[in-house]
C-alpha cells in the first residue's frame, strides 16, 4: 500500500490524542485532503459495513452451531430451530418495506402454529434474525446465547424455552408475532443492528413481555451495541436475565422497566474538566 | 402535490407515489397551472387540526403577496430564475411565500434551478459570529463521542479546530440524554470557548425542555435546540409545540450571551420524520418537510439543517434521492428565509457512498449553503452514520472561494492555525497556543 512518509503528507502530532477516542482524528492531510492510506482504511471499513448489509446470513451453518449448544446446555430446547421468513422477499425489499420486515409471510405463520398445538406454553421464546448485519450474528448469536443459557440454568425456578427460531428478512417486531403463535410469555430477539463504519458487527437484544402482533417501541427493552469491543456477551447476558427476572415479576416489559442493573448515575458525577482546559486545572 | 414528486422511496412507503413515470409529468402539468393564491385559500392540513397549519395562515404577508399573487406555480418557477428578480426581491417576498408554494415550485424546478435560486436567497444570523454571507460556507464541529467522554470530545474539538472548523456551532450529540449531562457538556464548551478566545457558539443536541431546565438551573446556554417536524402530530410526537419553543426562545434571549447578535435557537428537520411519526396526513414527505422550515422562521435561528441522509432507505433510498432531497430542502428553507445549512449525510444501510457525499457537498457550497458539519474522517462513532469531515469543508472551500465566517477567518489566523484563511490553507506547523496543552497532555496521562 501507498505509504504516508513522504514530503506530500503532513502528519498531524495530536494522533495521540486517540488514546482518548476512536474517532478518526489527526489523519493528517495531503494539501486540505485526506491521505491515500487513510482513505483507503475508511474505504474498506465502508465495504464492510456494506458487506454486513447485503451478504445474506448463512442459516445452514447457524443452524449447526446452535443444535450444538443445544446439546451443551439442557435448558435450551432440545427440538431444532425453526427457520421462517417475513413478508420482505428479498433485501431490497427489506430495506424499503419495514412494514413487511415486521410480518411472517404465509407458510411460515403456518408452519409456527402446527407448534403451538402440540407442545405446552413456554417461557421465553429466543428468535434470531438477520437484521441489517448478518456479520452481528454470525459472531454474537451463539455466543450470547451460550452464555444466557449458563446464567438461565442457574436461577431457581427455570425457564421453559421454546425451540429457536431464525428469521430470514426480519425486523424486530415480527418477535411479538412469533411469540405470540408459540404462545410464549415473552420473547427475545437477536437481530443485526445498522451497521456503523467502525462497527459492522453489532448485535441488538430486544425483549417484549405478553408478545402480540402490534405492540409499539415502548412495550419493548433493548440492550444495544454487544460485541467484542462493544458491551460483552457475558456483560449483555446479565442486563438479559435482570430484564426478564423484573419483566416476570412486574409482568410487564418496556419503558415500565427501568434498567439499573448498572449505576450509570455515577458517571455523571464526573467533572467537566478536560485536556483542553489543563492550564485552568 | 404528492404524485408530482420527483420519486423517493418514503412516498411509495405513504403510498402517496405517482403510479408511474408518466403520471408524475402530468401531476406536475397540472400542479404548474394551479394559482399561487388557492394555497391560501385551500390548506393541505386543515387550520382548526394543525397549528402549523394556523402559524402559516396567520403569519401570511398579504401585502408583500401582492407582487406574486396573479402567478401560477408554473409562472412562479420563471419569476424565481428571471434576472429581474434578486436577492432584495426574495427579501421583500419571503413572508408571502407559504411552505407549500415552496413545496410546489420545487417540484417542477430542475436541480440547477434549485441551486441558482437558492444562492440568489440571503439569509444571514448573528450570535458570537455571522453566519450566511456571499461567499462563506460554515461548520458545525461535531465532536460526539459514544460516552460522552470529556477527553474524547476534547480531542475531536481540538481535531476540528485545528483544521479550521467549527464556526457556525460546536454541537454535540450527547449519548446519555438528561438534565445533568447537557450541564456538564455545556460548562467544557463554555470553559473551551473562552479559554481560547473562539468566536463560536456551543450547543447541546438535547431536547428544548432539557435545555430549559438548564437555563434554570444558571448553564452556559448559547443555542437552544430542538428537532422539528412540519405538522402538529409530529412536534407532538417530539413532545413539544410551539408554545415551548417560544418560552425556549425567551429564555435563551434573556441570558444574552449573544454578542453581535441575538439568533438563540437551533433547528434540525429532515424529510420522513412526519411519516415515520405517522403525522403526515397523507401528504408527501418534502411537503411536510417545507412546512417545518415555517416553525423555524417563527422563532428567528441561528442554524437550521436538514438531516438529509440520515433517516434511511425507506425513506430516501440511494444517493440520487438524498442528493435531490438535500437540494429541495435547501432551496424551500433558503426561499422562506431560514438559514438553512445540511447535514449531507448516509447510513451504511442507504444504496450511497462518499461519491454521493461528494456530490452534494459541492452543489451545495455552490447554492450558498449556509454550514455543513464537520466531523473526524467523515466517522461519527456515536451515531453510527457518516456525514462531511473536516477536509471535506476545506476541499469545498478552496475548490469555490469560500470563507468561515469572518471573525472566525481572523480567529484562525490569530491563532496562526491557518496563515491565509480564505484560501483555506493550513500552517505546517502546530500552533503555540495547542503545543502546550498537547504537552502537558503527554506528561500528565
Amino acid at each position: 500500500m501507498t505509504s504516508n512518509k513522504n514530503n506530500s503528507v503532513i502528519a498531524n502530532p495530536w494522533k495521540t490524542l486517540r488514546q482518548f477516542t476512536d474517532a478518526r482524528i489527526g489523519l493528517g492531510r495531503s494539501g486540505v485532503s485526506v491521505p491515500t492510506q487513510e482513505l483507503l482504511e475508511f474505504q474498506l471499513a465502508h465495504a464492510r459495513a456494506r458487506d454486513a448489509v447485503h451478504l445474506p446470513l448463512n442459516f445452514d451453518a447457524l443452524t449447526n452451531e446452535l443444535a450444538k449448544t443445544s446439546e451443551q446446555f439442557s435448558i435450551l430446547s432440545s427440538a431444532s430451530p425453526i427457520k421462517v421468513h417475513s413478508q420482505a422477499i428479498d433485501r431490497m425489499t427489506y430495506l424499503q418495506r419495514p412494514d413487511l420486515g415486521r410480518k411472517l409471510d404465509e407458510e411460515s405463520r403456518l408452519a409456527l402454529q402446527g407448534k403451538e398445538e402440540t407442545l405446552k406454553p413456554y417461557d421465553l421464546a429466543l428468535v434470531v434474525a438477520d437484521g441489517l448485519s448478518a456479520t452481528a450474528i454470525e459472531k454474537n448469536a451463539n455466543e450470547f446465547i451460550q452464555e444466557l443459557a449458563v446464567l438461565l440454568s442457574s436461577t431457581n425456578e427455570p425457564w421453559q424455552l421454546a425451540p429457536i427460531v431464525l428469521v430470514e428478512q426480519g425486523r424486530v417486531a415480527i418477535a411479538d408475532e412469533i411469540g405470540a403463535l408459540l404462545n410464549a410469555r415473552a420473547t427475545l430477539i437477536m437481530i443485526g443492528e445498522r451497521p456503523g463504519l467502525s462497527s459492522p458487527d453489532s448485535l441488538g437484544l430486544y425483549l417484549t413481555w405478553a408478545p402480540e402482533p402490534g405492540l409499539k417501541d415502548d412495550r419493548r427493552n433493548c440492550i444495544s451495541n454487544v460485541r467484542k469491543a462493544g458491551l460483552s456477551h457475558r456483560d449483555a447476558a446479565q442486563k438479559t436475565l435482570y430484564l426478564l427476572t423484573e419483566a416476570k415479576r412486574l409482568n410487564v416489559s418496556g419503558v415500565a422497566i427501568k434498567d439499573r442493573s448498572d449505576n450509570t448515575d455515577s458517571i455523571i458525577e464526573k467533572s467537566e474538566g478536560s485536556f483542553l482546559l489543563f492550564s485552568k486545572q | 402535490m404528492a404524485k408530482a414528486t420527483p420519486a423517493r422511496s418514503g412516498d411509495r412507503l405513504a403510498g402517496v407515489i405517482a403510479a408511474c413515470a408518466e403520471d408524475r409529468v402530468i401531476a406536475q402539468m397540472t400542479l404548474a397551472d394551479v394559482p399561487l393564491k388557492q394555497f391560501l385559500n385551500e390548506a393541505l392540513i386543515p387550520y382548526e387540526l394543525d397549528e402549523v397549519t394556523r402559524l402559516i395562515i396567520d403569519e401570511h404577508d398579504a401585502e408583500a403577496f401582492k407582487e406574486i399573487s396573479h402567478l401560477t406555480v408554473g409562472d412562479f418557477r420563471n419569476w424565481l430564475l428571471a434576472d429581474e428578480t434578486d436577492s432584495e426581491t426574495l427579501a421583500r417576498v419571503r413572508q408571502a411565500i407559504t411552505p407549500e408554494m415552496a413545496a410546489a415550485v420545487s417540484k417542477i424546478m430542475r436541480n440547477q434551478d434549485l441551486i441558482l435560486v437558492a444562492q440568489k436567497c440571503r439569509v444571514v444570523t448573528r450570535f458570537r459570529n455571522t453566519v450566511g454571507l456571499p461567499k462563506r460556507l460554515s461548520t458545525r464541529l461535531q465532536p460526539n463521542h459514544p460516552t460522552d467522554d470529556m477527553n474524547g470530545i476534547a480531542a475531536s474539538i481540538l481535531d476540528g479546530l485545528l483544521y479550521g472548523s467549527g464556526d457556525a456551532v460546536i454541537g454535540i450529540n450527547p449519548a446519555t440524554d438528561n438534565v445533568a449531562q447537557a450541564t456538564r457538556l455545556l460548562k467544557m464548551m463554555a470553559a473551551v470557548i473562552e479559554e481560547y478566545e473562539i468566536p463560536t457558539q456551543s450547543c447541546v443536541l438535547t431536547h428544548v425542555t432539557n435545555t430549559l431546565e438548564c437555563i434554570e438551573n444558571n448553564a452556559p446556554v448559547d443555542l437552544v435546540f430542538q428537532s422539528i417536524g412540519g405538522t402538529e402530530a409530529t412536534n407532538s410526537s417530539f413532545g413539544f409545540n410551539l408554545a415551548t419553543l417560544q418560552e425556549a426562545q425567551d429564555a435563551a434571549l434573556s441570558l444574552k450571551r449573544g454578542t453581535v447578535g441575538n439568533n438563540v435557537m437551533y433547528f434540525e428537520t429532515g424529510q420522513g420524520s412526519a411519516l415515520s411519526a405517522d403525522a403526515h396526513h397523507g401528504l408527501d414527505q418534502q411537503t411536510c418537510e417545507a412546512r417545518a422550515y415555517a416553525v423555524a422562521r417563527k422563532f428567528n435561528p441561528f442554524l437550521v439543517n436538514t438531516v438529509v441522509g440520515f433517516i434511511g432507505p425507506e425513506y430516501l433510498f440511494d444517493g440520487k434521492e438524498i442528493i435531490r432531497a438535500g437540494l429541495e430542502d435547501h432551496f424551500c428553507a433558503k426561499l422562506l428565509g431560514v438559514p438553512m445549512g445540511c447535514d449531507v449525510c448516509y447510513t451504511n444501510h442507504a444504496e450511497a457512498d462518499q461519491n454521493d457525499m461528494d456530490n452534494l457537498l459541492t452543489l451545495l457550497a455552490t447554492a450558498g449553503c449556509s454550514f455543513v458539519m464537520g466531523i473526524p474522517g467523515s466517522d461519527d462513532i456515536m451515531l453510527n452514520y457518516q456525514t462531511t469531515s473536516f477536509h471535506d469543508a476545506l476541499y469545498a472551500r478552496r475548490v469555490l472561494g469560500l470563507g468561515a465566517a469572518p471573525e472566525y477567518e481572523q480567529w484562525l489566523e490569530k491563532m496562526a492555525i491557518m496563515s491565509d484563511a480564505r484560501g483555506a490553507r493550513l500552517n505546517k506547523h502546530l500552533p503555540a497556543a495547542f503545543s502546550q496543552t498537547l504537552k502537558l497532555t503527554s506528561t500528565k496521562h
